[in-house]
């Protein structure tokens, strides 16, 4: 699940009075529940996968996802369209975790209006972190990687 | 019908087509750049989508980002609003290319009435009465435009052909000052438009602004829904308008809206257009047509009970008009106050937070506003925060309505021109009606005389 839908989520539960929620997706599975004392409720474990659980006091959550985030220079998309990993479909990612980048190499794709766009690193580093899905739409300004 | 329609646009237009949106169960999504992120229609929408940075050329000018936003929301139309790119050919056409309805007029059409020379000639093959000119471009030589300047009789007015909206223009009282007038006009053009052609039209000393609204289908059905008088301007700009025109002779009224109805079906238009006209000795002279809403369609709205932004909507769904020229039958009176984020005289613009806000209300009043208590208005825009309509049975009533709905408005912690409005509503001229697009102005050549 990636830390998008997880932050809609995060969200989600804050705005409503909806003290848990739990959803799972094919094999992934996340519990998230409010808590006015931020100890953390009881962890369910499948046979499979461990949930990842969120448990958070009732202020800031936004934090708590951001401090769940690496550090590091975040790269955000410069423009509209659809983020690829590949530069074609079934062909290897151009980046992944942990891998050491340079200034100017290409991280992935962004299709706008049928045209293929190369994003590429603004600075040298270690990819930390891929923040959007492939496939999934992203705007002007979105956080796309982390780069440290 | 569309299930969603893209609004490519901004402030209180966005939040205009929206509500037509919703109420026709039509979903939105709002684009829109990293100042306007906290905009009340953009929170509203079902989608948003950020395009770009502050700047309007990286953003609302941004072709490729909105057909872009279109794209991965899967919207079906993208609606222009007024300004930015509603009346862009390119990208009206590159819209349609990409496989989406633009609800306007035909890229084409667009094209045609945007260059200002084709426009009035369409218009004179439709027998619509112009403004007597050089009709055609000024060739380049300076003998030769002198001739026909002199044909037309000083003073004359130099108009750029790819301009319009009171821009690239320059009045010309004597002949020695026309090749100069001639020279900067046209690099004001080329740089402004990318188009250097220009055209003289006569200078009419006190003309009144009347035009008239169009909605046309795409199955031969055109309509006119009466007039306006927009002729309280300064720097080309109206600031209030009101509906009807006062002192029409109305068989003289009909035949002109009637004139830019055929000429509407001769250019084959489609959507909602407004035939501009300046008025003078009871004679219309029409200088140019917008093709697209206008700020003002609300006083349309108020007289004759119809919504232009869900008619636009339908014709270009590409349903029939469901009114015909007979059910349009204009009653009351309206005035719509235009609310800018200015100092009320200097015309200096003021951006900031409005720090206390309360909006007008009760009979006959309508408020068509993006801003909200604490809501920032960004630098980087038209100072366009808000519009104020007030609706009576006839002018009187209107203008009571609307002096009690402007005491009552707040707006602090900007400037606003609710004082500048203020002051007209009990101006003598602006109250015996019938003035001329000159008056604001002199007015306020007055006013900061004095101050």
């Amino acid at each position: 699940m990636d830390l998008r839908k997880l932050k809609k989520l995060i969200d989600l539960v804050e705005e409503s009075s909806i003290s848990e929620l739990e959803i799972t997706e094919g094999e992934e599975r996340v519990r998230i529940s409010k808590s006015g004392t931020g100890i953390p409720t009881q962890l369910a474990v499948p046979a499979v996968a461990a949930p990842a659980v969120i448990s958070v006091p009732e202020t800031n959550i936004l934090d708590k996802v951001k401090e769940a985030l690496p550090a590091g220079h975040m790269v955000n998309s410069p423009m509209v369209g659809t983020f690829y990993r590949t530069s074609s479909p079934g062909s290897d990612p151009f980046v992944k975790v942990g891998q050491t980048v340079k200034a100017g190499e290409t991280l992935c794709i962004i299709e706008a209006m049928k045209l293929l766009n190369e994003i590429e690193a603004d600075k040298d580093g270690i990819i930390k972190a891929i923040l959007i899905e492939n496939g999934q739409p992203v705007e002007y300004g979105e956080a796309l990687f982390i780069i440290e | 019908m569309f299930e969603k329609i893209l609004i490519a646009n901004r402030g209180e237009i966005a939040l205009r087509i929206q509500r037509a949106c919703r109420e026709m169960g039509i979903k939105t999504v709002a684009v829109h750049s990293e100042a306007d992120a906290e905009a009340k229609y953009v929170k509203l929408a079902d989608e948003s989508v950020c395009i770009g940075p502050a700047p309007s050329n990286l953003s609302y000018l941004n072709i490729p980002a909105i057909i872009s936003a279109a794209e991965v929301t899967d919207s079906a139309a993208i609606h222009p609003g007024y300004g930015f790119l509603a009346e862009n050919a390119d990208f009206a056409e590159r819209v349609e290319k990409s496989g989406f309805v633009f609800i306007g007029p035909r890229p084409e059409t667009i094209r045609l009435m945007g260059d200002k020379v084709n426009a009035k000639n369409a218009m004179r093959e439709a027998k619509v009465p112009c403004v007597p000119g050089s009709d055609g471009a000024l060739p380049e030589s300076p003998e030769e435009i002198k001739e026909i300047v002199r044909a037309i009789g000083y003073p004359v007015i130099i108009k750029a052909s790819g301009g319009g909206g009171g821009r690239g223009m320059r009045v010309v009282h004597t002949e020695a000052a026309l090749s100069n007038a001639v020279i900067v006009t046209r690099n004001e053009a080329q740089a402004a438009f990318g188009n250097p052609m220009l055209y003289a039209e006569k200078f009419m000393e006190n003309p009144r602004h009347i035009e008239f609204q169009v909605l046309v289908d795409e199955h031969k059905n055109a309509i006119y829904l009466g007039e306006r008088d927009c002729s309280v301007q300064r720097r080309n700009q109206k600031i209030i308008e009101e509906a009807p025109a006062l002192d029409l002779n109305s068989r003289m009224r009909d035949k002109i809206g009637s004139r830019c109805v055929d000429a509407c079906r001769r250019i084959g238009y489609r959507g909602v257009g407004t035939f501009e006209f300046l008025y003078e000795n009871q004679e219309y002279y029409f200088i140019e047509m917008n093709t697209r809403l206008q700020v003002e369609h609300t006083i349309t709205e108020a007289v004759t009970g119809i919504d232009l932004v869900q008619q636009q909507i339908r014709v270009a769904a590409g349903e029939k008009l469901n009114i015909r020229q007979k059910d349009i039958e204009p009653k009351g009176h309206a005035i719509e106050c235009r609310i800018n984020a200015e100092d009320p005289y200097k015309l200096t613009p003021s951006a900031g937070q409005i720090t206390r806000y309360h909006a007008p209300g009760g009979p006959g009043i309508r408020v068509d506003s993006h801003v909200y208590h604490n809501y920032t208005v960004p630098p980087y825009y038209d100072s366009l925060i808000g519009k104020v309509i007030a609706y009576g049975e006839n002018r009187d009533q209107a203008i009571a309505r609307m002096r009690i709905a402007l005491s009552e408005m707040v707006v602090e912690g900007i400037k606003t021109n609710i004082p500048l409005h203020l002051d007209l509503l009990h101006d003598a001229g602006f109250l015996h009606g019938g003035i001329t697009i000159h008056y604001l102005e002199q007015l306020l050549a007055q006013h900061n005389k004095q101050g």
